[in-house]
């Protein structure tokens, strides 16, 4: 993972100095007994405009994905905070119409567009991406020992579970897109598949009661198992059985930093497209299995077919670009 | 007894602890709320009407957003007790969130809420606690979501926020709910009310953008 300097975090995410030394005066004595030290940050990702951190957010069993857009050298002060803000707000926006609307995407938090962050509700589990990843290593013999496509997968389950995933991720763009979203990146790592609250594998009158073990966590809109609320005790993508997921785990947008709400059946499209070409590059059977992606699609609301026929057009365009390209 | 909480939020300085009791069945609103609009500098809190506060982390929010506004000179209202009711407006009129979350005369549960600071060591929970028993005419209660759970006006919070009702689930063909499982919907009357905190934090999070 890559290191990280403090000045990477925006206030107050680094230590705030101290007031009463800022105002130049005498330091004073703690009000009450320091709590536990918080855990600096984590970094998870860091993207061409954007570093993405690990923490805690309101309480320590609350975690959030804090989104940094730190200033650009490079440009002008005044335009990169103009810039900075519009980016920042797109996301924050786009977020709070779809959950509203109930789309599965994360949770906002916080936000403060002058320091440039934006605290999002954590989403456990794997990017989609990931997920495939660790599937297919597990269970390399099964696919591409044979020629034959996913549908002839030796382990039925398996098959099962991937086609089941990717009605899913269709039934997701496709609720995404009848709120009048685009997402504009829509890649295999901006999706993620998060484990199902424990309540909906267990059969009915077995769940734990709520003192047993299990609680709900605010601000996740999810029951959590106790392991899973404290921030302190890391998540890492070991801690996910793949296959689990692929079966039972519900499907969740993130990364919004290039979404609109002015949608255009060619938006929609080139949202379709950049999904297919990304799932054609995880899987030697996508181009079948993307088909239920798109069969779910286009069942899933009004303007869906126009759509579908407009990805027609895209992909035209898109083969002819890499023929002169 | 009062029972007060001493809340420190995560990445929040150390010097700036939060204070926060509840009390229901109070008789004196019309007086503590007179005390902040005189300026009465002991009545330096943020007296909210708990039957707006959907849960702990609904105030933590506005806690967090108004306490580091503070910290970098952005305070909108008088102080960061006045901001903090601010911060729970999803908009700019802050006359209307003093209204709509703050005590009024009829206010019966109220949530105090003090906030901490490095110039004022001796503001403690102890100090809190003595104040607000010899100021409000009231019982205290714990300050916790259970608590809240049975005091939130939740048709009022979604007339503040602007939220539809539980919307109906719209009918899917049968065999899509085959392929989505029971996994597909969010439906308990506790789910619901974590995502109207989802939906209400992202709100006050756009404030004034
Ligand atoms: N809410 C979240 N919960 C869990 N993990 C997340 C969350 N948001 C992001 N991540 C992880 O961090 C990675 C990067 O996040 P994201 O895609 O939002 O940033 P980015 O691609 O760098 O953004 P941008 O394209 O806007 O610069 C994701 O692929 C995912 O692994
Ligand atoms: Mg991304």
């Amino acid at each position: 993972m890559a290191p990280y300097t403090p000045h990477t975090l925006p206030p107050p995410f680094t230590p705030f100095p101290s007031t009463s030394n800022a105002s130049g005066e005498p330091p004073q004595p703690a009000l009450l007994p320091a709590s536990a030290p918080l855990p600096p940050p984590r970094l998870v990702t860091q993207g061409a405009e954007s570093l993405l951190f690990r923490t805690a957010f309101l309480t320590l069993d609350t975690a959030c994905a804090l989104k940094y857009r730190p200033a650009k050298a490079y440009r002008h002060a005044a335009l990169d905070r103009r810039l900075t803000k519009a980016r920042l707000l797109a996301e924050a926006r786009s977020l709070v119409k779809c959950r509203r609307e109930g789309v599965r995407v994360p949770a906002v938090l916080g936000a403060d567009w002058v320091a440039g962050w934006l605290a999002m509700e954590w989403i456990p589990g794997l990017t989609i991406r990931a997920c495939l990843d660790h599937f297919l290593h597990q269970h390399h013999h099964d696919i591409s020992s044979s020629s034959a496509p996913a549908t002839a997968d030796p382990n039925p389950e398996h098959s099962a579970a991937l086609w089941g995933l990717m009605a899913r991720v269709g039934r997701a763009v496709g609720r995404l897109h009848e709120i009048g979203v685009v997402h504009g990146d829509l890649t295999t790592s901006n999706l993620m598949i998060r484990p199902p609250p424990p309540a909906t594998t267990i059969p009915a009158g077995l769940e734990p009661s709520d003192e047993s073990g299990e609680r709900i966590s605010a601000a996740t809109g999810a029951r959590k198992t106790d392991e899973e609320t404290i921030v302190a005790a890391e998540e890492s993508e070991d801690d996910f059985d793949a296959t689990a997921l692929l079966q039972h785990g519900t499907v969740w947008l993130i990364d919004f930093g290039l979404a609109a709400q002015t949608p255009q059946d060619e938006d929609r499209a080139v949202d379709l497209y950049v999904l297919e070409r990304a799932f054609g590059s995880t899987h030697p059977a996508a181009e079948e299995l993307f088909q239920e992606v798109l069969r779910v699609y286009g069942e899933s609301y009004k303007g869906a077919k126009t759509a579908l026929r407009r990805l027609e057009d895209v992909r035209a365009r898109g083969r002819k670009r890499s023929m002169i390209g | 007894m009062t029972s007060i909480q001493t809340l420190r939020l995560p990445h929040l300085p150390q010097e700036n602890p939060i204070f926060a009791a509840c009390f229901v069945g109070v008789q004196n609103a019309a007086f503590l709320r007179q005390q902040l609009l005189q300026g009465n500098s002991e009545y330096e809190y943020a007296f909210l009407d708990a039957t707006t506060i959907l849960s702990v982390n609904h105030l933590l929010a506005a806690v967090f957003r108004a306490v580091n506004d503070m910290l970098y000179g952005r305070l909108k209202s008088r102080n960061v007790h006045s901001e903090i009711v601010y911060c729970l407006s999803p908009n700019n009129n802050i006359a209307e969130s003093f209204r709509r979350f703050g005590i009024t005369e009829s206010t019966t549960a109220l949530l105090a809420v003090k906030v901490g600071m490095a110039s004022h060591p001796n503001i403690t929970a102890e100090s809190v606690v003595a104040h607000l028993n010899s100021a409000v005419q009231g019982q205290p209660v714990s300050f916790n979501n259970d608590e809240l759970q049975s005091l939130t006006d939740l048709d009022k919070l979604r007339k503040f926020y602007k939220l539809e009702g539980p919307k109906p689930q719209p009918k899917r063909p049968a065999r899509q709910i085959a392929t989505n499982g029971a996994q597909d919907s969010l439906e308990t009357s506790a789910e619901s009310r974590l995502e109207m905190e989802c939906t209400i934090l992202g709100l006050m999070a756009l404030r004034g953008s």
